[in-house]
């Protein structure tokens, strides 16, 4: 087998899309697991924006119960396995965690991972559906936010029933992060666990095409938004439409539901830096690419994409062009992307949010030849159906009680990407999964107390 | 480099490292092996009637993921013929001649076959005899081993029969399964015997099996009780050879046993009256080249000390050790935490607030950092905050000036009575 210096394989590329990071084995974790000091009122707890109660869950593996491990993660975080992949740990727990200040921390992320892997391979069942309460809930989108929302709702008893798009459960963990960091099957393994208390999952079907908005809000006493982001806004520039130009969204996607293409003997240029940019670079070196480049308007002090996985693309061989923007993509006589045409750039004055703004440095126009574009510079919103609701926003940010999460509509609640943005929350997976568990309970309370008031 | 060399009751060796009677003694191979390896002496895999052992004899207790903190055996003394461990005995002491070679015995308490063994041994040039009065399983249901040594009578009259035909110092290795040991090391002396060592190993049962409800180790479905060493031995043993070495009666060498593995803890039992000490469950986790850092460790700790001789340490510390009634009531210490240092796990706290006197209190400074306080007008000095904590120089534990003048229980109870007779 033809490997490169970074063991890419440009035969058989598939090879290329297995996960990265390997599991512990027994032994590591349980030497790990024996590591951990078991703070009390641990800063790693703090630090997780579910609430893991990470040193009892550790402490558990250390008496080999990786049962009540699993089910202590689980508890806290519907999406677990999930996160234990794609958690900015060193960011959260693990950056939190008390060893810093004298060895290392501890690898709360992989010994999550551990436990959650040997749920997964169990398949044992660690929750039941509440008794029944009459009341039914729909969600819009089984992402993280939204499969969160239903698995909580589902142990308080409510009859839940998630409308999903696409043909799979699992939204962004499922399509949109890449299968080198997080295979599909766990995303819907956590779909099946929410699945297994009950709740309906209607794939295939988008809300404001298959059923109407309002169709929901009569069927059902309460409904959640959780359809998070569309798909990556165009750039603007001349060129946008030729073959050969992506969009990072679905070029992930495609990755983790097509059969894959060669990329061998291209050359890449990623436009942004984000995490979504670094994944679809990364992607595209593992696809075969001969070069990648991620160009970036700003710096690298400016750029959004975790230090990790900076890190990590800089070991992929993923070339970085900061200060440089894109001004005209540039076709052969075929209409394929040949060239972009891009000029230098430098940063002028602070903007409104304290984020110094490029400015273009006339006269620097230069040109690089490549075969493929992908656009990573943001998600656009589904304006259309968060209108159908009738909600507020901003820019498509759907405005939300920041305590309940409680929309303009009385029974209608948001969470996840849907309310990200526009300086609100946050963009993580593990936010997503806390949000869900917050509006189910505002659910809970709203509707549990209107029954109290009914009687 | 300082003098390691040691000397208990005229029987020399090169180091104070010795391995104690036990499976890596248990041939002329080993020995020697041993001794290549730089071991200073090895007490012999006791010698008697050849016996029979079980398969399955050894288990070991981890903890927290580390191997081996208590390890357990139902191993009988040797189960070669005496003749041909003589033999070995004879070509190892050829070989290496100012290695310290000391031949365990067991037999009958009958003062015959004490006649017999000893002289048989002392024929082929042993530097020493060390009587197995401790080994707690197998031979004591027999009457011999430990069994014998639970009987001051019996410790002494072996010893004294013994001692009867010995030309060699005859050591008396004591059994810890016993109320009092220094009522059978008096035994032991007053049979006449020139050093004692101690301790042998602990009755104990290593384990039940979660999945087969069997004992650990199990012999075709059956268990019995095993004799317990190992690193969480030791301070048992420490204690006891303590407490043999502040006792006026008990006035021989002691060869300290129970839990070494390392030269710090060969110099504790020095400190605390040792004058050599025996290892077996180290070199049996580890192999003998665990002898290296030990000899090389102490020598360094000699000379980082000012000190020339490995023999000046033995007793130092036996005078600092007493009973409970002999402390004094008014010293005062109490925990000092050092915020600069603290990691903030919180232990000292939850140690303190659950198990302890309440004294430590989690609070916020005004720059919003988190920090931990000892209000030491209610901390008692128990150490236990300072035990729990991860951080090396987080917690201290300060002693505070005298606010009334020294004085123990026992002082204070002869007061009490100087009034009551008023």
């Amino acid at each position: 087998m033809t490997k490169s210096k970074n063991l890419r394989s440009l035969v058989n590329v598939s090879d290329n899309f297995r996960e990265v990071e390997c599991g512990l084995t027994d032994v590591e974790a349980s030497d790990e697991a024996n590591r951990c000091l078991y703070c009390y009122d641990a800063p790693c707890i703090t630090a997780c924006p579910t609430s893991i109660n990470i040193p009892s869950f550790i402490k558990s593996i250390a008496t080999t119960n990786v049962k009540g491990a699993a089910k202590t993660i689980m508890t806290a975080n519907p999406i677990g396995a999930s996160c234990a992949r794609v958690c900015p740990t060193e960011e959260l727990c693990e950056g939190a965690c008390v060893l810093n200040h004298s060895s290392k921390p501890i690898l709360i992320g992989k010994l999550q991972r551990y436990a959650t892997d040997w749920a997964m391979k169990r398949n044992e069942p660690l929750f039941k559906a509440g008794e029944p309460n009459g009341r039914s809930v729909a969600i819009v989108g089984s992402g993280p936010a939204g499969l969160s929302a239903a698995r909580e709702l589902a142990r308080f008893g409510y009859k839940v029933t998630i409308y999903e798009a696409k043909s799979e459960a699992g939204g962004l963990n499922t399509y949109g992060i890449v299968s080198f960091r997080l295979p599909p099957y766990v995303s819907l393994w956590e779909a099946q666990q929410v699945k297994a208390l009950g709740v309906t999952i209607k794939t295939n079907t988008a809300v404001g095409k298959d059923i109407a908005a309002s169709e929901l809000m009569k069927q059902y006493d309460a409904v959640v938004i959780a359809c998070g982001m569309s798909h990556v806004p165009m750039l603007g520039i001349e060129g946008e439409t030729l073959s050969g130009v992506h969009d990072a969204i679905r070029f992930v996607e495609q990755t983790k539901t097509e059969p894959l293409s060669s990329y061998v003997g291209k050359k890449v240029a990623v436009i942004g830096a984000g995490n979504t940019a670094i994944d679809a670079a990364t992607c595209a070196m593992r696809l075969g690419a001969d070069s990648v480049k991620i160009l970036y308007r700003r710096t690298v002090e400016e750029m959004t994409a975790y230090h990790f996985e900076y890190e990590f693309a800089k070991q992929e061989g993923v070339e970085f062009r900061f200060l440089t923007s894109p001004q005209k993509i540039i076709a052969n006589e075929r209409g394929e992307v040949k060239e972009l045409e891009c000029v230098r750039m430098t940063l002028g004055e602070p903007d409104a949010k304290g984020r110094k703004a490029p400015v273009a440095v006339a006269g620097s126009e230069f040109t690089m030849d490549v075969d493929i574009v992908i656009k990573a510079i943001g998600q656009t919103r589904h304006h259309a159906l968060i209108e159908a609701f009738g909600l507020e926003h901003h820019h498509g940010v759907v405005a939300i009680d920041q305590h309940t999460l409680q929309t303009s509509v009385a029974n209608v609640f948001a969470c996840g990407d849907v309310i990200f943005g526009d300086g609100q929350g946050e963009a993580m997976v593990v936010s997503a999964a806390q949000q869900g568990k917050v509006v189910a309970n505002s659910i809970h309370q709203r509707l549990a107390s209107r029954q109290v008031t009914t009687h | 480099m300082a003098d390691l060399r040691t000397n208990l009751a005229g029987i020399t060796s090169p180091n104070p490292f010795w391995l104690a009677s036990a499976p890596p003694t248990n041939s002329g191979y080993q020995v020697q092996r041993a001794f290549e390896a730089g071991w200073g002496g090895a007490v012999w895999k006791t010698l008697g009637e050849p016996i029979i052992n079980t398969s399955a004899r050894f288990a070991a207790i981890s903890f927290q993921g580390k191997k081996v903190a208590g390890f357990n055996n139902i191993e009988l003394i040797t189960d070669r013929p005496l003749d041909v461990n003589l033999k070995e005995i004879y070509e190892t002491k050829k070989r290496f001649p100012h290695h310290a070679i000391i031949a365990s015995l067991m037999v009958e308490p009958k003062q015959e076959k004490w006649h017999e063994i000893v002289k048989r041994v002392e024929d082929v040039g042993v530097d020493g005899l060390e009587l197995n009065f401790g080994c707690p399983h197998g031979m004591a249901e027999r009457g011999m081993g430990a069994a014998s040594g639970q009987q001051p009578d019996l410790v002494q009259a072996q010893t004294t029969w013994a001692k009867e035909v010995a030309k060699t110092p005859v050591i008396v290795k004591l059994t810890p399964n016993i109320t009092d040991i220094t009522v059978t090391a008096r035994a032991a002396v007053n049979g006449g015997a020139d050093a004692i060592s101690m301790i042998n190993t602990i009755n104990s049962l290593m384990g039940v099996d979660l999945d087969s409800w069997q004992t650990v180790p199990s012999v075709a479905g059956k268990g019995a009780h095993g004799g317990y060493c190992g690193p969480a031995v030791k301070p048992i043993a420490l204690n006891m050879v303590a407490e043999c070495a502040r006792h006026p009666a008990i006035a021989v060498p002691i060869s300290g046993i129970g839990g070494v593995g390392t030269w710090q803890d060969a110099v504790e039992f020095m400190l605390m009256g040792a004058t050599g000490v025996q290892v077996c469950t180290a070199a049996m986790h580890h192999g003998f080249s665990i002898v290296e850092d030990m000899i090389d460790g102490l020598n360094n700790y000699l000379e980082e000390k000012g000190l020339a001789s490995v023999s000046e340490l033995i007793g130092k510390s036996v005078a600092n050790y007493s009973e409970w009634g002999n402390l004094d009531l008014n010293y005062r210490t109490v925990a000092s935490i050092n915020t600069d240092v603290c990691i903030h796990c919180n232990k000292c706290h939850i140690a303190c607030e659950d198990t302890s006197h309440q004294c430590i209190e989690r609070k916020i400074a005004l720059d919003g950092t988190p920090f931990l306080h000892v209000r030491e007008e209610d901390c008692v000095g128990c150490n236990l905050c300072s035990i729990v904590c991860p951080e090396p120089g987080a917690i201290d534990m300060i002693t505070l000036p005298y606010e009334q003048p020294p004085m123990t229980w026992n002082e204070r109870q002869t007061v009490l009575a100087t009034y009551k007779g008023k």
